[in-house]
């Protein structure tokens, strides 16, 4: 479904910004990877990149989405294809209803797929049994998008998203962090209930904690900017007990 | 303040003054000085130009109003139809109709509500009734401002709503003063007089439309009074065509514990100044002015917002929101005038904009001056854009990036926009928003440059 190559990316505008250097990482349909790296290491920007941030600017390598290199596309065209990323730091959009904006995004998916609009009602009641589901406080999703929202609101929030637009590939950005117990269930649960032999998961985590409710089929550990080591579950637990010292040693001697 | 005076700009209007006064049919007395007083306020003052540290007017460029010619006193036809279509309506609102500066029975709406006096001013000056020759002119029409003395010195009709003692009015007053179809450039003076009285409840509506294609120039004055515990809540919606002039003044004087909510939706006009002024003028009172401003093109909008705290315990409230784009020019003068003896007064300013284009400049100027101790008082201004990160984050959604532009544009409306609550007048400026975005995006070069 994903194929990543020699991937190179750095800050556009900024010299000598090289973050990432040279990913390569293969997810198959159904599969669930996680993805678990020291802080700074580059895992967020490799999220940014595959959604298409333009703050990024690819210098070298592929990724190919189903077959089609999508390194060309915006990022609405890449979502249209089945992609989505649930941020790490979600925006805060003042006076932008999560409603609207939702029922903007599958339209305009529809659309671009040649696909029916669904009605509003059909939407309204998809959306209340969403909002229900990952327990937002429904009265805060009739205000604006994340503004004032805690840090767990708007993970939930992202959650709530993700479970509306259904796509194909879900990264997930440390969607776990800032959670309280109830909270990471409702995330697992989430990732667990849509996981199906068409859609796999990308999952950003520092913690071994979320791996035990969601088990992933490979885990890898980014360092500096390069997957250093790929593996099974057993993998976190490894990481959780010992930390990154070693890789950071080996990749600092190969810098 | 000396006022560079463009005599050539006096002495077009002179002319449709003097044959005011042969034609008027309001031959009240007072109200005759009252007018000749104004003509010579205004012909002493002229147009106001920039020169001449001329603070009012510093950001203001009134020279192609100067340099244009209006007819007077021609008035086209008028159809129900098209001021439904134009602005809002309901049939439920108290509705009166003014075209061309003239009271019209037949378009207005008025269901003979109980406790309510709405008609023609020329009737209520004629007829003396209620405080009308007291309250004419006593809050705006005296003082050294041009476009008032102009106003003033054409007063022949207009808009009277009376409301009396301990009346709450369950549906909205609207005002409707529209400017028929012509082909010539014209000159309207609207004016409207507002009497609430002492524990009244009341929505006032007033709408300024257009249609005529030709340059309008349209130079209203409101004066409000508002009783002891009263509630006002006024809109206040602009929407003349883009080659035309509003030159609008609103003047407001409040009793003890009176409440006064303006919010106005400023999107029209070639020049457009909102100029309001709320007197606290007796313990107790408070008043919250708040607005949204839309400007494109070349367009100017000034809103020259200022507040007195005359009196002890008032509080005061000055929110207004501007979206800016192509090479428009918006002026935001937010005054709040804290007197000696005005302890414990509350007020606060903010004027925030979304420049949408790097041609588009605003000068905001907030400003507090305060003479009394036991004050609080806070004011700001920003000028911001959309960022690249908002966008991303609706673009990542699968939104379009022409579609995400528009709703980040509207969320930043939206605050505003919710302000309406009588529905025919939401749903109308909703639309009116929703069909200017794209216009406003058009010319739109800094949305996700930063
Ligand atoms: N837009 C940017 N401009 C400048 N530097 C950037 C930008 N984006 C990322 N970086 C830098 O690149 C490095 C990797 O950042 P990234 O956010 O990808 O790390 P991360 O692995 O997600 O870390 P964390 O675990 O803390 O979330 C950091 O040093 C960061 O400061
Ligand atoms: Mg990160």
């Amino acid at each position: 479904m994903l194929e990543i190559n020699n991937l190179h990316a750095s800050v556009v505008d900024i010299e000598n910004s090289e973050i990432l250097k040279g990913i390569n990482l293969k997810v198959n349909k159904g599969e669930v990877h996680a993805i678990m790296g020291p802080n700074g290491s580059g895992k967020s920007t490799l999220a940014n990149v595959l959604m298409g941030r333009p703050d990024y600017e690819v210098t070298a390598g592929s990724v190919v989405f189903y077959g089609e290199s999508i390194l060309g596309l915006r990022a609405e065209e890449r979502a249209h294809r089945g992609m989505f990323l649930a941020f790490q730091y979600p925006a805060e959009i003042p006076g932008v209803r999560p409603w609207q904006f939702l029922k903007a995004a599958l339209d305009s998916k529809a659309e671009s797929r040649g696909e029916d609009k669904m009605s509003v009602r059909a939407f309204s009641k998809l959306f209340d049994e969403k909002v229900e589901a990952v327990g937002i406080n429904p009265t805060l999703v009739k205000r604006s998008l994340n503004e004032g929202f805690s840090g767990g609101e708007k993970k939930r929030n992202e959650m709530l998203q993700l479970e509306v637009l259904q796509p194909s590939l879900a990264i997930l950005d440390e969607t776990d962090s800032g959670l309280d117990v109830d909270a990471l269930r409702i995330v697992a649960e989430g990732v667990n209930s849509m996981r199906s032999p068409e859609r796999s998961f990308i999952v950003v985590t520092h913690y071994q904690r979320l791996l035990n409710y969601i088990t992933p089929d490979v885990v890898h550990i980014l360092v500096k900017g390069k997957i250093v080591r790929t593996g099974g579950p057993d993998l976190a637990l490894e990481v959780e007990k010992d930390g990154y010292k070693e890789y950071l040693a080996a990749a600092g001697a190969n810098a | 303040m000396t006022l560079a005076t463009l005599p050539a700009a006096v002495e077009k209007f002179s002319t449709a003054y003097e044959s005011l006064l042969t034609r008027s049919s309001n031959t009240t007395g007072w109200l005759n000085v009252l007018r000749q007083q104004a003509w010579s306020t205004f012909s002493e003052l002229g147009i106001p130009t920039k020169r001449r540290g001329n603070e009012l007017w510093k950001y203001t460029n009134l020279q192609p109003l100067a340099a244009a010619d209006f007819v007077y006193g021609v008035s086209g036809s008028v159809t129900r139809d098209q001021i439904k279509v134009a602005g809002p309506w309901d049939d439920a609102w108290n509705t009166i109709v003014v075209v061309d500066g003239k009271f019209n029975a037949e378009l207005s709406n008025l269901n003979g509500t109980a406790g309510l006096n709405a008609g023609s001013l020329a009737e209520a000056i004629a007829g003396g009734t209620g405080d009308v020759e007291l309250q004419l002119a006593s809050l705006a029409g005296r003082e050294e401002y041009a476009f008032t003395a102009l106003n003033t010195a054409f007063i022949d009709d207009g808009a009277y709503v009376a409301v009396i003692d301990g009346t709450e009015l369950k549906e909205p007053i609207h005002v409707v003063f529209v400017t028929s179809n012509a082909t010539e450039n014209r000159a309207s003076y609207p004016r409207l007089l507002v009497d609430a009285g002492a524990g009244t409840s009341l929505v006032l509506i007033e709408t300024y439309l257009n249609l005529a294609e030709t340059a309008q120039f349209v130079a209203p004055v409101v004066e409000m009074f508002a009783g002891e515990r009263s509630t006002i809540k006024h809109y206040r919606v602009q929407m003349e065509n883009e080659k035309s002039f509003h030159l609008g003044t609103t003047r407001i004087s409040q009793l003890g514990d009176s409440d006064f909510t303006s919010t106005s939706f400023a999107v029209g006009a070639s020049i457009a100044r909102n100029d309001i002024h709320t007197l606290l003028n007796a313990p107790g009172a408070s008043c919250t002015l708040h607005g949204l401003y839309m400007t494109n093109g070349t367009q100017q909008q000034d809103q020259e917002i200022s507040t007195t705290h005359a009196k002890p315990n008032c509080s005061s409230n000055q929110y207004y929101k501007g979206i800016l784009s192509g090479k428009s020019h918006a002026v935001f003068s937010g005054k709040v005038v804290v007197e000696r003896n005005a302890q414990k007064s509350d007020a606060t300013q903010k004027d925030l904009n979304l420049m949408l284009s790097r041609g588009a400049e605003i000068d905001a100027k907030p400003s507090l001056e305060i003479y009394a101790d036991d004050v609080t008082a806070s004011h700001g201004a920003t000028a911001g854009h959309v960022d690249r990160d908002t966008l991303f984050y609706l673009q990542s959604r699968g939104v379009s990036e022409d579609a995400a532009k528009a709703i980040l544009v509207r969320g930043f409306a939206e605050e505003m926009l919710n302000e309406f609550k009588p529905t025919a007048l939401n749903e109308f400026v909703e639309r009116i928003t929703d069909e200017r975005i794209p216009i406003l995006l058009a010319e739109s070069d800094t949305i996700g440059t930063t």
